[in-house]
């Protein structure tokens, strides 16, 4: 009973040992915070890369892809079918992005992937990370009628803008001369320049020679495909989409900048749906040869990861097949290049992809989790966050320290308490445990105040940050760096929890010394002492 | 070692004792070889100079201290060489403490420096279930050192004589058999001292206590029943009472 009496009346009394606390409530509101903002973070960017990447992907050793897609299905259906549910065939491939705006092309390297968006929804939330495109729906890769009414009016006024520069060229530098061909009767516009035997072939070449360097003009309603045959046989409406569709990323076609206004950080949007752009890739066989095509935009990807949103371009599985010739002329089989799966139970992953291993020819596929394939990603979060955690806990070992030395200065203080406490017949025991359970209770103050200090930091996390940046001028979180919009956090019970302990545990270790020191005295000695 | 003493038998006895302090390097003897006995409801007063070995012999009686050389007696049983939870049990329920400097627990009040060797004693949870008779004992103590009115009071917030009282309202809580008083009169002013020795006298005589005091005032050792004075860790003369004997 004196023990907890004493004990909290020292707790009451000694402000200075409270002083001592300080740095462990930091400790620990920080490791909260922190682990909070890393786990935020990692759960996001896990999320994500799980909705875009699935559960597990069978990858086919070659960009050539393989072809006998159905057999391959099942072959994944018979080892581990009882464990699927969703699956899509993709083609997967390097490509350069072309998108205009004014007058300037602009061209990105992105990774180009062939989908089916019926059955990409199944192994998922493609809608989730469609601009315009409502969540839960199935995506498919008609414009909406906004897309289209913006594309017939643009279009329009494209087709009008072509026919005065062909039949009014401004006049130009020799070096500037621009080569256009005539509008044919199908194809009433000029084709770009992406082929190379464009030049050679310019039906222009029997006007004045003065082309040095040719500028391409868009031409908004061609798909690139001359000598396509199904491109030819028919006579489109120039304000419909083109065949080749896609989902472009959010960041390939849209920059930050910052409003000077506000001060706020502004998308700036240069290509929206409705519009075309330009996809140069190879095709499928040996040796690869360069082969590009124009697309209509159809919607915007955007799963607020920038490194995603800034390199993913998704088109229509059947026109990428076309174009890379991975469609057989004869029987007329798509190759592919990859399946991506969604298992029923995501925990079961390591468990699908041994069994596919077994079950596929390790020479032309190779199976991986979504964690596998971001890996790097995924391993540099947690190395980070790890060495973090250890740095952090030596806040609180520090703070430990802190409470070890204050800890001696207050056991010298009452010493005279100990000796009348042996006197009145206390143990050294009773003695040791007066200050163990000191240590303890500064322990729980400590680390109490340090959860609550850290969750309401967490909780308030993204107003804390504004306030910072009104504050220094300077901003905290800049969106257009980190993969997110906002801070992402997420609070684990179980961490708070162990944070929590370890603080405490710490106090206790720091009380040890001092306590045993207590036990120690001798109690004529103590009751002499001034 | 335990060993059984013939009758009439002392309540508390020191036997031979020697005891020495370490001061650096070198030793320097306090008791030389005291032989005291005090019997059951005794008033035995020790006197001698500073630095004679009374308040030594005191702690040594008390158990706060182990004796170099002899044996300290209870009720003739050798208690000095018992383990320490022991000794610790003896102090809290043999023995009652009065200190010249009073030694309360500044953290604490009154009432619950007093109630402190009931704590002590015993677990939590016994003296959770009879913490309303041990109030109860410690009001009435409280009563009778007169100090009803200061029972919320903390030791800094009293004068010198309320803590000596609340210092023996303490050390008779635990109904201890023997009390022992270190110059309880030492820091107090006259009238202050003599209400305390009055205080005193009156527990020996109503309540049989044995009690022990250490004082370097003849005074104030005159009014114990016998005195035992100290010279340079020596007995130097025996008071009233017969010279003490040693148990067989």
């Amino acid at each position: 009973m004196y023990k907890s009496l004493l004990c909290l009346r020292y707790l009451k009394t000694r402000y200075i040992a409270l002083a001592s606390i300080i740095s462990m409530t930091l400790g620990v509101a920080t490791m909260i915070v922190v682990n909070s903002v890393m786990d935020g973070f990692s759960t996001d960017m896990r999320d994500r890369l799980r909705g875009i990447l699935a559960d597990v992907i069978v990858e086919s050793n070659s960009l050539d892809g393989v072809p006998n897609t159905q057999d391959l299905k099942e072959s994944i259906q018979r080892a581990v079918g009882k464990d699927i549910e969703g699956m899509t065939a993709t083609v997967e491939i390097y490509a350069m992005l072309s998108v205009q705006y004014g007058s300037q092309w602009q061209s990105k390297p992105v990774t180009l992937i062939g989908i089916d968006p019926a059955t990409k929804a199944t192994v998922g939330p493609l809608s989730k990370y469609l601009v315009n495109t409502k969540e839960g729906s199935v995506p498919d890769w008609e414009l909406s009628p906004e897309a289209m009414a913006y594309r017939k009016e643009w279009t329009t006024r494209a087709q009008w803008m072509v026919d005065r520069w062909n039949h009014n060229p401004p006049p130009m530098e020799d070096h500037e001369q621009v080569s256009f061909e005539e509008p044919q009767s199908e194809e009433p516009l000029p084709k770009p320049d992406f082929e190379s035997k464009a030049t050679p072939e310019n039906p222009f070449n029997s006007k004045p020679q003065v082309a040095v360097k040719t500028k391409d003009f868009a031409n908004p309603f061609d798909d690139g495909l001359e000598g396509k045959s199904f491109d030819k046989e028919e006579k489109r409406d120039p304000g419909s989409p083109l065949k080749g569709r896609v989902y472009i990323g959010y960041g390939l076609v849209s920059f930050p900048y910052e409003d000077p206004d506000t001060g706020e950080t502004k998308m700036f949007q240069i290509v929206k749906p409705g519009d075309d752009v330009k996809i140069s890739t190879v095709t499928a066989g040996q040796p690869p040869e360069p082969t590009h095509f124009n697309a209509t935009v159809v919607d915007l990807f955007k799963s607020e990861m920038s490194e995603h949103d800034s390199s993913l371009v998704f088109c229509n599985l059947e026109y990428l097949q076309e174009m890379r010739g991975m469609i057989d002329p004869e029987s007329g089989e798509k190759s592919i290049t990859s399946i991506q799966i969604k298992l029923k139970n995501p925990e079961d992953a390591a468990m699908v992809v041994s069994k596919l291993e077994e079950a596929l020819p390790a020479n032309l596929f190779r199976v991986r989790t979504w964690e596998d394939k971001q890996g790097p990603l995924l391993a540099a979060v947690e190395v980070e966050s790890a060495i973090l955690n250890v740095l952090l806990f030596l806040i609180i070992a520090v703070a430990g320290f802190g409470i070890l030395a204050i800890f001696f200065m207050i056991t010298l203080e009452k010493t005279r308490d100990i000796g009348i406490l042996k006197a009145l017949g206390a143990s050294s025991n009773g003695i040791m445990s007066i200050f163990l359970s000191y240590g303890l209770a500064l322990g729980l103050v400590g680390s109490g105040v340090g959860v609550i200090v850290g969750l309401l930091f967490v909780k308030y996390i993204n107003q804390i940050e504004k306030f910072i940046t009104f504050v220094t001028g300077r901003k905290v979180f800049d969106q257009r760096i980190y993969y997110f919009p906002e801070i992402a956090t997420h609070v684990e019970p179980m961490m708070v929890f162990w944070v929590a302990v370890g603080a405490m545990v710490i106090a206790v270790l720091a009380s040890i010394l001092p306590a045993r020191k207590a036990a120690r005295f001798h109690p004529v000695e103590s009751l002499r002492y001034e | 070692m335990t060993e059984t003493i013939s009758m009439p038998q002392p309540q508390l006895a020191a036997i031979a004792v020697e005891k020495a302090y370490r001061k650096d390097k070198h030793k320097v003897p306090v008791l030389r070889g005291i032989d005291v006995e005090v019997n059951k409801g005794e008033f035995l007063s020790i006197v001698g100079q500073s630095g004679s070995g009374k308040s030594t012999l005191m702690h040594l009686f008390g158990l706060l201290d182990t004796p170099d050389v002899g044996e300290i007696y209870l009720e003739g049983q050798q208690i000095d060489d018992l383990p320490e939870h022991a000794r610790d049990q003896i102090r809290n329920r043999v023995f009652g403490f009065i200190f010249q400097f009073y030694h309360l627990l500044p953290e604490l009040n009154l009432l619950e420096n007093v109630l402190s060797p009931l704590m002590i004693r015993y677990s939590t949870w016994e003296y959770w279930k009879q913490r309303k008779k041990f109030k109860q004992d410690a009001l009435e103590i409280i009563e009778k050192v007169g100090l009803s009115h200061r029972l919320k009071h903390r030791p800094s917030e009293m004068s010198g004589g309320e803590m000596q009282r609340a210092a023996i309202a303490r050390a008779l809580i635990a109904k201890p058999q023997i009390l022992l008083a270190d110059e309880p009169t030492g820091n107090l002013d006259s009238t202050t001292g003599k209400e305390i020795m009055d205080l005193l006298t009156n527990l020996n005589e109503q309540e049989q206590l044995t009690i022990i005091m250490v004082t370097h005032d003849n005074l104030i050792a005159a009014q114990a029943h016998r005195t035992v004075r100290l010279r340079e860790g020596q007995i130097e003369v025996l008071g009233k009472s017969k010279s003490a004997s040693v148990p067989a």
